[in-house]
C-alpha cells in the first residue's frame, strides 16, 4: 500500500493524479481504466477542496492506494464537514445545448468511472473508498 | 498549463498543453475569452497535447460553445486523446461539438 498527503489546493491535482496513475499502472489496469481512475480521483479531490473545505488551502487530502486481488482500491481522506452525496444535484444530460447547466458532473463521473464507491463520515473526518477492477 | 492562440483568416486555433483540470480550466477560459472579446467566435481547440480534461474543463467548453453559437460561431474539437473522448461520450456531451481527428479537417470545415 502507498499513501501520501497533499495540500488541499487545485495545483495539487496534478500530483495526486500522478500518484494514482502510478498505482493504477502497478495494479495492472489498462489505459482506459487508468484514465478512469485519474478522472474519478481528480473529481473527488476537487469536490473535497471546493465543496468540503469550501476553498483552497483550508485542509489536506490524504490518498491511499492498495493493490488488491480485484484491482486497485483508493481511499481519499479529508477533515472537512460531512456532506450528503444524495443531496448533490444530478447532471441533466442529453438535452439541447442551451439547457445544459453546470452541476453534478463530478460525482456522476466518480460513479461511472469506478466499480465501487463508498462515502463514510465520522467526527474524525470523511473517507471516500473506490475500487477499480482489472 | 501552456496555451498558444493562432489567428487564421476564418478561425482561431487554441492549443493548450497539459491538463485541463480545476487548476487549468480558468486559464483555458481566459484564452477563449481573449478571442471572443475580439468578436471572433469560430474556434478550433487543438487537443493533441491535452492529456486530461475534468468536469471543470468541460464546463468551460460548454460555456464557450453556448457563447460562440449565439454569435453564429462554433467551438470545434480536434485530435482528442482516446480516454478524454470516451469520458465526453459517456456523459453525452460529444453531441455538443463537432470533433475531428485532424487539424486540417477541423480548420477547413469550421
Amino acid at each position: 500500500m502507498t499513501s501520501a498527503v497533499f495540500p488541499g489546493r487545485y495545483t495539487s491535482l496534478e500530483s495526486i493524479s500522478e500518484f494514482v496513475i502510478q498505482a493504477a499502472q502497478h495494479a495492472g489496469l489498462d489505459d482506459a481504466a487508468v484514465y478512469a481512475v485519474q478522472l474519478a480521483v481528480d473529481e473527488a479531490a476537487t469536490n473535497i477542496i471546493e465543496h468540503g473545505y469550501g476553498g483552497e488551502d483550508l485542509g489536506e487530502i490524504g490518498c491511499q492506494c492498495e493493490i488488491v486481488a480485484e484491482g486497485l482500491r483508493i481511499r481519499l481522506e479529508d477533515h472537512a464537514p460531512p456532506f450528503d452525496p444524495q443531496a448533490v444535484a444530478q447532471p441533466v444530460l442529453n438535452v439541447p445545448l442551451e439547457d445544459v447547466r453546470p452541476r453534478g458532473l463530478g460525482l456522476f463521473f466518480i460513479h461511472k468511472m469506478m466499480d465501487e464507491v463508498q462515502f463514510d463520515f465520522s467526527p474524525e473526518g470523511n473517507t471516500l473508498t473506490m475500487l477499480k477492477r482489472r | 498549463m501552456e496555451i498558444t492562440t493562432t489567428e487564421y483568416k476564418n478561425c482561431d486555433v487554441i492549443h493548450p498543453i497539459g491538463r485541463v483540470d480545476s487548476a487549468g480550466a480558468p486559464q483555458l477560459e481566459a484564452a477563449i475569452n481573449a478571442v471572443t472579446q475580439l468578436g471572433r467566435h469560430k474556434i478550433v481547440l487543438d487537443m493533441s497535447e491535452v492529456t486530461f480534461v475534468s468536469s471543470a474543463g468541460w464546463w468551460v467548453l460548454i460555456g464557450a460553445q453556448k457563447n460562440c453559437k449565439k454569435h453564429r460561431g462554433e467551438v470545434v474539437l480536434a485530435c482528442i486523446e482516446t480516454g478524454i473522448r470516451a469520458s465526453l461520450k459517456l456523459v453525452g456531451m460529444d453531441d455538443y461539438f463537432r470533433i475531428y481527428d485532424e487539424m486540417t479537417a477541423a480548420v477547413g470545415n469550421i
